[in-house]
C-alpha cells in the first residue's frame, strides 16, 4: 500500500478494543469504508477500515490485528479515502504481501493510477459472454468440464488432496488454440502455509511464467484480518491488467475457506446475528463481490478467468463455504478422497463437477462437433457404472449380467485411461476425445443413446 | 401526496418537491440512520448524501429514520443531508420497456453504461423509459367518450410482438374525453387525451407511475384453468402450471435451475416474459441478452427478445436493490397483465431476495426467527406469490390477463427443510423439485418425479382433452404409475439385486428407464429436443405406454425378456425426441407401426418355436 500524503484529523480517544476491532470515540469527521492509519503506542503503523460510523463513534477493523494496541496512546488518522492499490504493469514479476506492499525487497512499483480495492460491479449489459475454449491439457477438464476465458471455476478440495498440483498444472499448461495473446497470472495466497506458497512460486518459475505473474501473499502466520483485503487487492491488479492492458489474466486464489473464516471472526466481534454455522448472513453477497470480478467486457480484449481453491471442511460439499461458492461460480471441479486413495491423479470426482459455460465453448469450430455428445455419454456411462458398483458390493459381481458387467468395465477404463494422467502430461482435446471413443468401444452401440448415429459411424474406432 | 394520488403527474424518475430534509447520523453498510425526519413517511423514497443515492425508509423512531440505501454507501459521512421525495418507491410504466435490461430500481443498464462505462458507479440518474422517442399512437377512444380507470385510450406498436395498450391509470377518477389527439407520433410525455370530471380537466399521457410495493388493482380474479405450455415434457405433461399460477423451483447448485428457468422463459406461450435476476450471476443475464435476440418465437418467427424484459440485480450489485428488484419486476408484469396479456415472471432466485431481507433485518437489530431470517419472511413470500393470478382488468373494453410467477429457490446445502423452501412451498401450487443425484448423472431437467407436485393437473386436463388428445390424462397416469412402481422396485434391487425380480417387474424397470431417457430427459441444447409441442409430447407418451402394454402381452405369451430388450425399436423410441421434429408428427405413426410389427414378428417366432 502506498504511503500517500497523510491528511485528516488525528484521534486519540479509544472507547474499546475487542478482537480485530477498535472503537474510536469523539469522531467528528469520518466516512463509511474510509481507510484509517493507526499508530500503536510503540510507534508502529497499521491500517484499518471503518465498518460503522455514527454518534461520534467509529468501528474500525484493523487489518494487522489489534495486538499491542491500548486504550491510551493509540493514535488514529482518517485518510479521507478508501483502500486503494497503485496499479501499473510494473506489478508483473513482483511479490507483495496481503495488502499489496512489496515483499521482495524491491521498491514499490510506480503506480500509474490508484484504484479502490473494492472495485465496482460490471454492468451486466456490458459483459461479453465467455466462449473461448481454454485447453488445460487435462482430459477430465477439457473433455467434460471445459474451462473458457472469463469463467470462474473453483476447485473444491479437501485437506491433503492435490489441489495445488492441479491448479499449478492448469496455470502451466493453459492455452487457447491458435492465439498468441498476452497473458498474466495473478496469484493470491490467503492464509496458506509457506510450503504451499513456495510450491506455486517454484512452479511459476520453472515454467517461466513468473515474469508475467504478480503474487499477493498472506500466509498462515500473517494477520488473519488482512485476509479480507488480499483477494480484493489481487483482483484489483487483475482488473487493471485485463481491462486496461488487454491481457488474459488467470487468477488463482487459495484458500477461500481461510477468507470466510476471517469474515466470520469480524462478524462475531461485531456481535452480528449469524446465519449457518456462525458465518454471517451476508457471506453469499460478500463472496459474490469477489467471484463476480471475473469475466469479459464488450470492446475490451482482455479477460479475467478465476480459479479459486477452497478446502471443504470435513470434505462436506454442503458446508456453507462450498455451497455458497457453488451458487455463484460457473461450475466446480470437485476432488474426491476415494480416487486419491486409489492413486488416481487428478482425483476429480467427475459426477459432482460441472462447467456451466462449457456448452458455448465447445463443438464445431471450437473443439469438435461430437464433443458435447461424447461428454454426455461419458457422464451417463460413468454414473451407471458407479450405480452398478454400489450394487455389486451387495449382490456381488456374479449377481450382475450382460450389459451391467460391461458398464463395470467401462467404469474401470474411464478412471484408468481418461481420468488418470501425469502431472507433466498435457493432452490435446483430440487426444482426449479419442481416448473417450476407445472407452466407448467397451459398450455396444445400442447403449450409446446420447450420441448421434452419424458421430458413431464417423468416430467410433473400427475393430 | 397520498397513496391514492399515485397516478398524478410526476417527472420520470424525478423529484417534485423536497418534502423533508434530514441529516445522516449513522452508517453501516446499506443501512443508514438519519435524524430530523419526523415528517417522513414509512416506505418513502429518499435521496441520501451529497451524491443523492437512492434509499427507502424502512423504520421510523422519533425523528430518526432508518433508511436502506440501494447503492454502495462507501465514503458516505455522518452529517451529509437526506432529502425526502414525498413518494413511495415507484416504477414508470409506458411504452419502451420491452427488450430492455433494467437494474432493481428500473434504471436501464444500457443507459447507465452510456453514462458511467462498463462498471456501475453510483448516484447516476437516467430515465426508465425514453422521453425523446416518438411512438406511433392510434387512439381507440374519441371526444365525448366516457372513460374510467384502466380504460384503453389507444395503442402503440411497442415491438413486432407487442401491441402496447395505453391505459387510463388505475385509481384515476376518469371522466368524459374533451380532447383526444389524432393518430400520429408522440413522445410518452405528450398529452394524448384530456378528460373532464366535475369541471376539472385532467391530462393523460402514455405513461404513469405506480408504487412497487402495492399490487395494481383489477376488477375480478378468475380461477386459472388454461395451461401455460413450456415445451418441456416433464413440466407440461407431469407437473403442469397454469396461466396465472405459481410455481417454485428449488434446487441445490448445479442442478440446472438456471437452464430450466431460461427454457421456461424462452418457450412459455405467454405474451410477455419478465426475467428477474435477483442476486445471481452477471453472465446469466448476459447470456439471455445474447441468446434471446437469436431465438425465434415459435408462433411468429420474431426474436424472443421482442417480448422479454430483464431485471438484473446481480449478486455483486447493492443488496438492498436486490430486495426491491422482485417488486419492480412484478409491478411491470402486472401493468402488461392489465393490458389483457398473459405474462410470465421468473425470479432467480427468491433465496437471494430472502437473504437481502435477512441482511437488512440484521442491521436493524430485529429479533431473528429461523437461521437468522426475519419473522416476516413468510408473510413477504405470501404477499409476493399472491400477486399472481388471472384477472379481469379495469375499464373498457372487457379483457383478462394473467401473471404467472415462477420463483427459483436456492436452498443452502440442497436441504429442502430450510426456511425459504419450506415457507415458499406453502404459497405455491406447483413444486418442481430439482434433484442433485439426477443432475450428477446428467439427467436434465433434473426435476424429481417423486418429490415434485402440481395442484393444476385436474384443471388443465380439460384443455388437453379438447385441444390435443382425449387420452392425455389416462396416458399420463399410466406412465406415472410405471415410474412410481419403479421407485419401489429399485429399493428391492438395491437390497437383493435385479435377478430377484420376476420378469414382469424387470420389464417395469426397463420401461421406466425408457420413460426417463426418452421422455423426462430433455436437452436444452439440442435444436429439436429443446422444445416439444403438446402433440409431440402426447405422441411420445403414447409410444412408451403402448410399448409397455405390448411388451407385457408379449412376455405373457412366452416371449423372453432378453428378446424384448434386444428389440431395435427401443433405441429408436428413445432417440425420437431429437430425431423427429415438431412438424413431422406422421413419423411417430410410422414408428408406432414399426414397433407393432417388431412385436408381431417376435410373437410369431415364439409361436413357431412352440409348434416345432
Amino acid at each position: 500500500m502506498s504511503s500517500k500524503a497523510v491528511s485528516g484529523i488525528e484521534y486519540t480517544k479509544v472507547a474499546e478494543i475487542k478482537g480485530p476491532l477498535i472503537i474510536l470515540d469523539g469522531v467528528t469527521r469520518s466516512a463509511f469504508d474510509e481507510l484509517v492509519e493507526i499508530t500503536t503506542p510503540s510507534g508502529e503503523h497499521r491500517l484499518g477500515r471503518v465498518l460503522e460510523v455514527g454518534g461520534g463513534k467509529a468501528v474500525v477493523q484493523v487489518f494487522e490485528g489489534t495486538t499491542g494496541l491500548s486504550i491510551v496512546g493509540t493514535k488514529s488518522r482518517f485518510l479521507g479515502r478508501t483502500m486503494e492499490l497503485p496499479v501499473s504493469e510494473g506489478i508483473l514479476g513482483r511479490i507483495f504481501d496481503g495488502l499489496g506492499r512489496p515483499l521482495d525487497g524491491l521498491p514499490e512499483p510506480v503506480g500509474e493510477e490508484f484504484r479502490d480495492v473494492n472495485g465496482l460491479p460490471i454492468n451486466p449489459e456490458r459483459r461479453d459472454y465467455p466462449t473461448d475454449f481454454i485447453q488445460t491439457g487435462i482430459s477430465v477438464i477439457d473433455g467434460m468440464n471445459t474451462l473458457v476465458r472469463g469463467q470462474k471455476l473453483p476447485i473444491f478440495s479437501g485437506a491433503g488432496l492435490p489441489h495445488n498440483m492441479l491448479a499449478a498444472q492448469i496455470a502451466r499448461q493453459a492455452s487457447v488454440a491458435g492465439k498468441g495473446e498476452e497473458f498474466a497470472v495473478v496469484f493470491a495466497a490467503i492464509g496458506v502455509q509457506h510450503s504451499e506458497s513456495r510450491f506455486f512460486r517454484k512452479s511459476l518459475e520453472e515454467s517461466g511464467a513468473i515474469k508475467r505473474s504478480a503474487l499477493f501473499l498472506n500466509l498462515a502466520d500473517d494477520p488473519a484480518i488482512e485476509r479480507i483485503i488480499t483477494p480484493r487487492v489481487a483482483l484489483t491488479a487483475a482488473e487493471y491488467l485485463a481491462f486496461d492492458k488487454d491481457m488474459h489474466v488467470l487468477v488463482i486464489i487459495t484458500d477461500m475457506t481461510n477468507y470466510a473464516e476471517a469474515l466470520r471472526e469480524i462478524s462475531a466481534a461485531r456481535e452480528e446475528v449469524p446465519g449457518r454455522k456462525g458465518y454471517p448472513g451476508y457471506l453469499y453477497t460478500d463472496l459474490a463481490s469477489l467471484y463476480e470480478r471475473a469475466g469479459r467486457i464488450k470492446g475490451k480484449k482482455g479477460s479475467i478467468t478465476q480459479m479459486p481453491i477452497l478446502s471443504m471442511p470435513s470434505d462436506d460439499i454442503t458446508h456453507p463455504i462450498p455451497d455458497l461458492t457453488g451458487y455463484i461460480t460457473e461450475g466446480q471441479i470437485v476432488l474426491g478422497r476415494d480416487l486419491f486413495r486409489k492413486d488416481i491423479y487428478p482425483p476429480v470426482n467427475v459426477l459432482s463437477c460441472l462447467s456451466r459455460l462449457m456448452k458455448d465453448g465447445i463443438g464445431e469450430g471450437r473443439t469438435r462437433e461430437d464433443h458435447s455428445n461424447v461428454s454426455d455419454q461419458l457422464y451417463a456411462g460413468y454414473a451407471r457404472a458407479q450405480e452398478l458398483r454400489a450394487l455389486a458390493e451387495i449382490v456381488g459381481r456374479a449377481g450382475l449380467t450382460g450389459n451391467d458387467l460391461k458398464y463395470l468395465d467401462f467404469g474401470e477404463a474411464f478412471e484408468n485411461r481418461l481420468l488418470k494422467q501425469g502431472y507433466e502430461e498435457s493432452r490435446s482435446i483430440e487426444d482426449t476425445l479419442s481416448i473417450a471413443w476407445d472407452i466407448f468401444s467397451t459398450l455396444p452401440d445400442k447403449e450409446l443413446t446420447k450420441i448421434k448415429q452419424e458421430y458413431i459411424a464417423k468416430y467410433k474406432p473400427k475393430k | 401526496m397520498s397513496d391514492k394520488d399515485s397516478w398524478k403527474k410526476k417527472e420520470i424518475r424525478g423529484v417534485e418537491n423536497m418534502a423533508v430534509k434530514g441529516k445522516i447520523v449513522w452508517i453501516s453498510g446499506p443501512a443508514v440512520k438519519a435524524s430530523g425526519m419526523s415528517e417522513a413517511k414509512m416506505y418513502e423514497t429518499v435521496e441520501v448524501g451529497e451524491d443523492k443515492l437512492v434509499g427507502e425508509i424502512i423504520r421510523l423512531t422519533g425523528d430518526v429514520a432508518f433508511v436502506q440505501v440501494y447503492e454502495s454507501t462507501s465514503g458516505l459521512r455522518p452529517g451529509e443531508p437526506v432529502y425526502g421525495t414525498g413518494r413511495p418507491l415507484s416504477v414508470t410504466l409506458g411504452p419502451g420497456m420491452i427488450g430492455k435490461i433494467y437494474d432493481g430500481l428500473q434504471r436501464p443498464l444500457d443507459e447507465l453504461a452510456k453514462k458511467s462505462g462498463a462498471f456501475i458507479s453510483r448516484g447516476v440518474t437516467v430515465p426508465s423509459i425514453s422521453k425523446e422517442q416518438k411512438w406511433h399512437f392510434k387512439p381507440t377512444v374519441k371526444k365525448g367518450d366516457e372513460v374510467s380507470a384502466g380504460a384503453i385510450l389507444g395503442t402503440v406498436k411497442e415491438t413486432g410482438l407487442i401491441e402496447h395498450r395505453v391505459m387510463v391509470p388505475p385509481e384515476h377518477p376518469g371522466g368524459k374525453i374533451v380532447e383526444a389527439v389524432d393518430e400520429g407520433d408522440y413522445t410518452v410525455e405528450e398529452v394524448v387525451a384530456t378528460v373532464s370530471k366535475g369541471g376539472k380537466k385532467l391530462d393523460l399521457t402514455m405513461y404513469h407511475q405506480w408504487p412497487v410495493r402495492r399490487g395494481r388493482p383489477y376488477a375480478e380474479r378468475y380461477d386459472p384453468e388454461l395451461p401455460l405450455m413450456t415445451g418441456q415434457r416433464v413440466i407440461d405433461t407431469f407437473f403442469p402450471i397454469v396461466k396465472g399460477g405459481t410455481a417454485a423451483i428449488p434446487g441445490g447448485f448445479g442442478t440446472g435451475k438456471t437452464v430450466t428457468l431460461h427454457q421456461v422463459a424462452a418457450w412459455a406461450d405467454a405474451k410477455v416474459v419478465f426475467h428477474v435476476g435477483c442476486g445471481e450471476r452477471g453472465n446469466e443475464m448476459t447470456e439471455v441478452l445474447i441468446k434471446f435476440p437469436e431465438l425465434e418465437d415459435p408462433a411468429t418467427g420474431l426474436p424472443l427478445m421482442e417480448r422479454t424484459v430483464l431485471v438484473a440485480n446481480t449478486s455483486n450489485m447493492p443488496v438492498a436493490a436486490r430486495e426491491a428488484s422482485i417488486y419492480t419486476g412484478v409491478t411491470m408484469a402486472e401493468y402488461y397483465r392489465d393490458m389483457g396479456y398473459d405474462v410470465v415472471l421468473v425470479a432467480d432466485s427468491t433465496s437471494r431476495w430472502a437473504e437481502a431481507l435477512r441482511e437488512i433485518s440484521g442491521r436493524l437489530e430485529e429479533m431473528p426467527a429461523e437461521e437468522g431470517y426475519p419473522s416476516y419472511l413468510a408473510s413477504r413470500l405470501a404477499e409476493f406469490y399472491e400477486r399472481a393470478g388471472r384477472m379481469k382488468s379495469l375499464g373498457s373494453p372487457d379483457r383478462a390477463g394473467s401473471v404467472t410467477l415462477i420463483g427459483a429457490v436456492s436452498p443452502s446445502g440442497a436441504d429442502f427443510t430450510e426456511p425459504v423452501t419450506t415457507h415458499t412451498s406453502r404459497f405455491i401450487k406447483t413444486f418442481w423439485a430439482l434433484d442433485t443425484k439426477l443432475a450428477y448423472s446428467r439427467h436434465y431437467p433434473s426435476i424429481n418425479w417423486i418429490t415434485s407436485y402440481t395442484g393444476y393437473a385436474d384443471a388443465v386436463s380439460g384443455w388437453w382433452a379438447k385441444n390435443v388428445d382425449k387420452d392425455w390424462s389416462k396416458l399420463r397416469l399410466e406412465a406415472f404409475e410405471v415410474l412410481q412402481r419403479e421407485d419401489v422396485l429399485r429399493e428391492i434391487v438395491r437390497l437383493l439385486g435385479p435377478e430377484a425380480l420376476p420378469s414382469e417387474e424387470k420389464l417395469i424397470l426397463d420401461v421406466a428407464r425408457m420413460v426417463k431417457e426418452g421422455f423426462l430427459q430433455q436437452s436444452a441444447f439440442d435444436k429439436i429436443d429443446t422444445y416439444a409441442s403438446p402433440q409431440k409430447q402426447v405422441m411420445q407418451l403414447r409410444m412408451l405406454v403402448d410399448f409397455y402394454h405390448e411388451a407385457l402381452a408379449a412376455l405373457r405369451s412366452g416371449v423372453s425378456l432378453d428378446d424384448i430388450r434386444a428389440m431395435n425399436v427401443i433405441t429408436k423410441i428413445i432417440r425420437s425426441k431429437y430425431e423427429i421434429p415438431n412438424n413431422e408428427m406422421h413419423r411417430f405413426d410410422d414408428l408406432h407401426k414399426e414397433m407393432l410389427e417388431e412385436f408381431q414378428s417376435m410373437r410369431l417366432k415364439e409361436a413357431e418355436a412352440v409348434v416345432e
